[in-house]
């Protein structure tokens, strides 16, 4: 097992670390004019160059991006859906079942993450071991991921409910109930993706420079101290942006709602995405799926570019 | 590093919960794959008497719920293989534009390419929907490849980007100098140099599209049509899926890509935040 699987990361990391303490010279984004060409013929040459190597992402961007989105702004703007779906109660339920769920799953996730980032930053042989199991459920796709979630949680014959009535307690339909069934949803989401955010944090704390610590051990901190004023303000920042991103991506999230509960008992657990998937596909009501999308999409647009500014 | 008192049991307690945390959804998965029939509605935290039996079922299509099982497999490879080698070409292009030439419209391609990273997929599935349903592509590999495309080139071209970068800019003037022209410096100077990170690109193009779900189930319908996930997701549809055999078939989909991941962990890492959010 490699001792320091991360080592690749740093440099990367370090650049959205405040303070620039980075050890590489800040990259010169766009200054690396190359091509020798006169200077006359600057913008004439190089941006027909430029535009003919990036033409296929360009029309990816143009047909399968901007087109789309617009076309969904386009439509979501008959105002008649709207009344139509915040009369629906499903809808409502839905839109407090994704706060819930995002809320929820996001910041405990990066909670737990922060904290075991810390466990993970130790050098000790059972840490190293534990670094590769660790990774399973990352590596492992979604669908199957949520499947051994849906059986273990079976009421009637899955392995959490035998365990629990092995000890003596009554056992529960998880998936039964509103809010163990979103429970159970928040649960897979921080099980898929604590190992990939802690690995993260991992990588911002080994970018700390080591002076630090050592300043602060002459004067005397303690670990809980280092923590407070060295660790958690050197990472604020890769924080924010970890938890913003994480957000905006759990926020459209499909498939852990579609296949761990389906939306039941009763399409009281959707959330934005499976609601607009039955409004859409299941009930012939495509201006409602469009709506569901749009009435999210100016919070979204705020983190995308909120994100946007804090990266470039 | 030495631990002492509470502090050794605390790290000992954590560890043992994170292995158990962990690892149980997914030995769930793999003893409930080698349960009989007979023993499926007996839950336990062993197999008393395993079998393969239920990988038998699905590799050799004998249970209904697998009956498309190899026709499945080979559709996940198919859309896969042609995202990554359409990904490799978009992202290897446009990264060189980016690091290597200043031009007008530079900066919409990146912003554009942050965008279209971060924005969650399934809020374009509708319009991208209607869109393959005018063009009479639903159906088609082609609808979910374009999908998958779309969205892992924002990725490809920042990580090739973000490496073409370091390369120094005097090999370009050299090669110039000794003649070579654009594109001469893009295949026989350019692309040799990324090589290692093509190999990270293509990897997460092939997962990305590997472990789809939303836009396959989509796109994509009929038995014979249908990938690996849409598949396994429509054995919810029935009364009582043999989970058994539900579970043998996630092991052999796991497979590919958990082993694609601890080759490629380092470098599938870099990027996914890193790489976007420099």
């Amino acid at each position: 097992m490699d001792p320091r699987p991360l080592e690749s990361l740093e440099p990367h990391v370090i650049d959205i670390i405040p303070g620039g303490v980075s050890p590489m010279p800040q990259s010169t984004t766009m200054g690396n004019l190359s091509i020798a060409a006169p200077h006359h013929e600057r913008w004439g040459r190089k941006t027909f160059l430029g535009l003919v190597f990036c033409a296929p992402l360009i029309l990816i961007f143009l047909v399968l991006v901007i087109y789309p989105m617009l076309f969904e702004i386009y439509m979501g703007m008959d105002w008649a859906t709207y009344p139509a779906i915040f009369s629906d109660p499903i809808f409502i339920q839905t839109l407090w079942n994704t706060v819930l769920f995002v809320g929820i799953a996001v910041n405990v996730k990066m909670f737990l993450a922060l904290t075991l980032s810390g466990l993970f930053n130790m050098d000790h042989w059972l840490v190293r071991i534990l670094a590769g199991v660790f990774l399973l459920p990352w590596a492992i796709p979604s669908l199957p991921g949520i499947l051994s979630f849906r059986w273990m949680l079976n009421g009637q014959w899955g392995i959490v409910n035998k365990i629990l009535n092995d000890i003596g307690l009554e056992g529960y339909p998880w998936l039964v109930r509103r809010p163990t069934a979103l429970g159970a949803a928040i649960v897979y989401h921080i099980w898929k993706y604590l190992p990939f955010w802690t690995l993260i944090f991992v990588a911002g704390r080994r970018a700390i420079p080591k002076e630090l610590y050592e300043a602060s051990d002459i004067d005397g901190a303690q670990p809980l101290q280092k923590f407070r004023f060295i660790t958690f303000p050197m990472l604020q920042n890769l924080l924010l942006i970890c938890c913003l991103l994480s957000m905006v991506f759990t926020l459209g999230d499909f498939v852990i709602i579609k296949i761990m509960t389906g939306g039941s008992p009763g399409d009281s657990t959707h959330v934005l995405a499976t609601l607009a998937y039955r409004y859409t596909f299941q009930m012939g009501r495509i201006d409602w799926g469009v709506g569901a999308f749009v009435t999210a999409l100016p919070i979204t647009l705020l983190f995308i570019f909120i994100l946007i500014k804090k990266v470039k | 590093m030495r631990l002492r008192g509470w502090r050794k049991f605390l790290f000992f307690g954590a560890c043992v919960a994170i292995l158990v945390w962990s690892l149980f959804p997914v030995y769930h998965m793999v003893t409930l794959s080698l349960v009989p029939e007979s023993e499926l509605f007996k839950p336990s935290l062993y197999v008393a008497h395993p079998t393969l039996d239920n990988y038998l079922a699905t590799v050799q299509q004998t249970n209904y719920l697998v009956s498309e099982f190899r026709r499945q497999l080979l559709n996940s490879v198919a859309i896969a293989l042609m995202t990554t080698a359409a990904v490799l070409f978009v992202g290897t292009l446009g990264s060189f534009a980016l690091a290597r030439i200043r031009f007008k419209g530079s900066r919409f391609v990146s912003s554009m390419a942050l965008f279209t990273y971060i924005i969650p997929s399934s809020f374009l599935s509708i319009p991208f929907f209607k869109l393959m349903a005018d063009y009479d592509l639903l159906g088609t590999k082609i609808s979910v490849v374009l999908a998958m495309i779309t969205f892992t080139s924002p990725y490809a071209v920042w990580i090739l980007w973000d490496y073409g970068k370091t390369i120094p800019t005097q090999i370009d003037e050299a090669a110039y100098i000794d003649g070579a022209g654009t594109l001469q410096l893009f295949f026989h100077v350019y692309l040799p140099l990324i090589l290692p990170s093509m190999f990270a690109i293509a990897t997460y193009a092939f997962l990305y599209s590997w472990n789809e779900y939303l836009y396959a189930v989509l796109f994509l319908s009929g038995e014979t049509n249908i990938t690996i996930p849409v598949g396994m997701g429509n054995f919810l549809a029935t009364d009582n899926p043999p989970w058994n055999i539900l579970m043998a078939e996630s092991v052999l989909y796991s497979i590919p890509p958990v082993i694609l991941y601890y080759c490629f962990r380092r470098h599938l890492l870099k990027g996914l935040v890193a790489g976007s959010v420099k």
